[in-house]
């Protein structure tokens, strides 16, 4: 009976979303464990990348693809680096790590997940990050419900975890070591887990479990009973106080301790999502008692709750019962009366849902988008038109599998549709591409043609450029004033050597030639003694070439760049889009053929919860229909031995009077005010035989 | 009779209560399945994001802006407006979850353009209430000087403190 034990976090995202998930929803092992506890710990330090940054954006909103694509493409960028030690993102390079196989378990990519700590716990790391690792790995196992693997990969860990992780760590193994029966030990670790703050109410609970499995039955009611008396504005904790008294309650009361079980019952709250539960079992708990008349109080209150749940429709007997075992068999005619109605209306509503489930109106609710965004929305797919009634799946649905599938189909849906998307963008690129091939094809060739002249220009003034550059490098070693004449001293110069050549062949006078020579000192002298600052200036000259020759080629590079750009942007992409359109279709095939399955394990497992309620429905209905007739029959019965009984005394006590009067005339029978005329036994809203025991039973505990 | 017994007990094992109709092997199978479709198409949407930037964002006219708050910043962000060139390019109204995902220490990347290498003038304004509830508005500029390689800007908006400071990546 005491059999599985619980999660932190399977309770608290079910009280967070569908609190009216009955117990199952608490039962589960999930271990969904919000993965960001730890990654969020680790975002300590600065951000170092700004991509990185962008995909934890995506990660803390649960958009768990997105965030995945964005870190997958940044390690796969960063592993192909030739210096990755360079590149910022090497900062956050082992927390991605972790954080991708974090998002893929929250994304229920298992195996990825999986490969993804494996490859961690196999590399070169740290022995702390390794038994994070082992830890991480050994919650995966177990959250696939297998404990032994969970326990080998939780042996891995050599020394202490992370302080961060260590009492989940501590937590988990306990768990593990209670699905494989080993319960002395995850007491003793549990012992020593108690009062940690992030896991309150879940150790004690575990604790009590594993106590009651280890055969220490006195020690595990009362840690289960001190957690069933704490009371809590949180919705999660007063979830698991329930529980934990419904469990309690149901324990004892099989165990035969009929007195001890009831409080455990009253003490869950009358409006909570066990309160259902806890009414029948306190109204079961007083019947066994042979207390039909208090077991009454409880099953009349839920009698009046939603028709579609099944403890709701089991007190619709049980209210009957009650009455039939207090001889009120007219009032229990009544109620079996009505129950048939309600269960003949629920019969035709299961078999309305059934029909509709068949028709794909349940998996074309569970695609629609509001699923996301409304609370409670599995009770709110039942206002669509032609929905199933989805109070009767609730159960079904809160069930870790049937949660799992259902995330699986909206998962596949999503990825179905981002890939229908994807197909209209590469349509849209092709389009573009065909736009821009339009506009530069006709443009380029012209363009072409005029950068090739002005590259020859550009090239040539590059090259002039550079002999300057040369030569004023040589003029630094050596001393070269004719380069830094000017044009018109280079000409005089060069006028005055041919004056002096031709003076060599024709007779002049001394004067003349004196004079040449010394016009040509002059020139020379001025050449040597200018050198430097000449030298200085040409150097200036050449650096403000310099700086316009950058902006040249700034403007070349530029001009290279965007020409290079308005190739680059409509070729190359042909084989591209067609390797990736032939992916997605075939991914799209893929999606539709897993979605189908999907769906119909969905509609099946939602067609055979609706079956097997109709069928109890049904076989309460002819329990019902036995039971009426027979309450008709003890009715009938009982009015007639009381008509019987009217009459034996009525003629008692005309005997009495003839006997008193000495044989004077006999008593007219009295006619009796009840009894119907024909001999019906119709059935009695307030029938004499409730006694006031009874009602006084019910208003006492309607007041407790 | 009492049912409620075989009622908890069949919720303490619920997950095994549908196995009659779907097997166990049926649905791991299923699930193996899923799990290699979800690892192709995160693969698929990965190249087409990198293909997608390469048409329409190639790197020597990228320009991306990024939002950041300050660590554990109690200051509520409601809206942000970016201008780029003097023309609204961008405008964000922030939902719980986006304000708590930044609070995280994430960082949206609010807004990609394309723009010619130069500089470009920016104006970044926002509208939040601080953690007494007091309105809180600003505006700043910065100058975006866009040259060769793709351009990142991150706008960390403070609130209180420094409103907005620009960071060049």
């Amino acid at each position: 009976m005491v059999d599985r034990q619980v999660s932190a976090t399977a309770v608290k995202k079910r009280a967070a979303g569908v609190l009216l998930r009955p117990l199952v929803g608490l039962v589960m092992p999930a271990l969904l464990v919000a993965p960001w506890g730890v990654a969020k710990d680790r975002n300590e330090e600065a951000l170092k990348d700004l991509f990185f940054g962008a995909s934890m954006f995506e990660a803390h909103q649960e958009r768990y693809f997105d965030a995945i694509v964005g870190l997958d493409t940044e390690l796969d960028q960063y592993r192909r680096l030739d210096e990755p030690e360079l590149d910022p993102f090497s900062a956050h390079f082992g927390q991605a790590q972790f954080s991708v196989g974090d998002l893929e378990l929250s994304y229920r990519m298992h195996h990825e997940a999986g490969r993804a700590i494996e490859a961690v716990l196999k590399g070169n790391v740290p022995q702390p990050v390794k038994n994070e690792a082992a830890y991480r790995l050994a919650k995966i196992h177990y959250h696939k419900q297998q404990p032994r693997n969970a326990l080998h990969a939780l042996e891995m860990i050599e020394g202490r975890v992370p302080e961060r992780v260590r009492p989940e760590e501590q937590f988990l193994r306990a768990r593990v070591f209670m699905e494989l029966g080993r319960f002395e030990e995850a007491v003793s670790l549990l012992r020593d887990l108690k009062g940690e703050s992030r896991l309150e109410g879940f150790i004690e609970y575990n604790l009590g479990i594993a106590l009651l499995k280890a055969g220490d039955a006195e020690r595990g009611v009362a840690e289960l009973t001190a957690l069933g008396k704490r009371r809590s504005g949180d919705p999660a904790q007063q979830a698991l106080s329930d529980k934990t008294n419904l469990l309690l309650g149901s324990y004892l009361m099989e165990a035969g301790e009929l007195e001890r079980a009831r409080p455990y019952f009253d003490r869950v709250q009358l409006e909570g999502p066990f309160s259902n539960r806890a009414l029948l079992g306190a109204g079961w708990v007083e019947a066994r008692a042979g207390r039909y008349d208090r077991a009454l109080v409880p099953w009349k209150l839920l009698q009046a709750r939603q028709a579609t749940n099944e403890a709701v429709q089991e007190s619709m007997l049980a209210v009957p019962f009650a009455y039939g075992k207090l001889d009120v068999h007219s009032t229990a005619a009544v109620n079996y009366g009505f129950a048939l109605d309600k269960f003949g209306r629920e019969i035709d509503t299961l078999t309305a849902s059934i029909i509709s489930i068949r028709e794909g109106k349940f998996l074309e609710a569970l695609r629609r988008k509001e699923a996301d965004q409304v609370k409670n929305w599995v009770v709110t797919l039942r206002d669509i038109p032609g929905a199933p009634e989805t109070h009767y799946l609730l159960d079904l649905m809160a069930s870790n599998d049937y949660q799992e599938f259902l995330r699986n189909y909206r998962d596949l849906n999503d990825l179905f549709e981002r890939n229908e998307s994807w197909l209209e963008s590469l349509t849209a690129y092709e389009d573009l591409i065909s736009l821009r091939r339009n506009y530069y094809e006709p443009l380029l060739p012209g363009l072409d043609q005029k950068f090739r002249q002005l590259d020859a220009r550009i090239r040539m003034r590059m090259e002039e450029r550079d002999k300057f550059a040369a030569r004023i490098e040589q003029m630094l070693v050596t001393r070269r004033p004719e380069y830094l004449g000017r044009s018109e001293e280079l000409e005089s110069l060069e006028e005055l050597r041919q004056l002096r050549a031709r003076t060599r062949n024709q007779v002049v006078g001394e004067d003349s030639l004196r004079r040449l020579e010394r016009l040509e000192g002059v020139l020379q002298f001025r050449l040597a003694t200018e050198y430097d600052a000449r030298l200085t200036e040409a150097y200036k000259r050449l650096q403000q070439l310099n700086v316009e020759i950058e902006k040249l080629q700034t403007v070349y590079q530029s001009y290279v760049r965007s020409r290079q750009a308005a190739t680059h942007s409509y070729t190359g992409y042909d084989d591209t889009i067609r390797n990736v359109r032939a992916r997605l279709q075939q991914s799209q095939d893929r999606l539709d053929m897993l979605m189908a399955r999907q769906g119909k394990m969905l509609e099946t497992l939602a067609i055979d919860e609706l079956e097997r309620r109709r069928a109890q429905l049904e076989n309460y209905q002819i329990k019902a229909r036995f039971a009426l007739a027979d309450s008709y029959d003890r009715a009938n019965e009982l009015q007639e031995q009381r008509e019987d009984q009217r009459k034996v005394e009525a003629l008692q006590k005309a005997a009495e009077i003839v006997i008193e009067d000495g044989g004077a005339e006999v008593a007219p029978e009295p006619e009796s005010s009840t009894a119907p005329a024909d001999g019906d036994p119709l059935p009695q809203q307030n029938p004499p035989e409730l006694g006031v025991p009874a009602e006084g039973a019910s208003a006492q505990e309607v007041e407790q | 009779m009492f049912r409620i017994l075989q009622l908890t007990v069949l919720m303490l094992s619920a997950s095994l209560a549908f196995a009659q109709s779907v097997s166990r092997d049926e649905i791991r199978g299923l699930d193996d399945q899923i799990q290699d479709a979800k690892q192709d198409v995160i693969e698929l949407t990965a190249e087409l994001v990198q293909l997608e930037e390469k048409l329409l964002f190639p790197s020597n006219t990228q320009a991306a802006f990024f939002v950041s708050l300050p660590k554990e910043s109690s200051f509520d962000l409601e809206a942000v407006e970016v201008k780029l060139n003097n023309e609204v390019v961008a405008h964000h109204l922030y939902t719980f979850r986006e304000l708590e995902a930044l609070r995280k220490g994430g960082v949206q990347k609010i807004y990609t353009a394309n723009v010619q290498s130069g500089n470009h003038p920016l104006e970044v304004s926002f509208l939040g209430k601080s953690a007494s509830g007091r309105e809180l508005r600003a505006t700043a500029s910065h100058t975006v000087e866009k040259r060769v390689g793709p351009k990142f800007v991150e706008i960390e908006i403070a609130g209180e403190q420094s409103a907005i400071s620009f960071k060049d990546w």
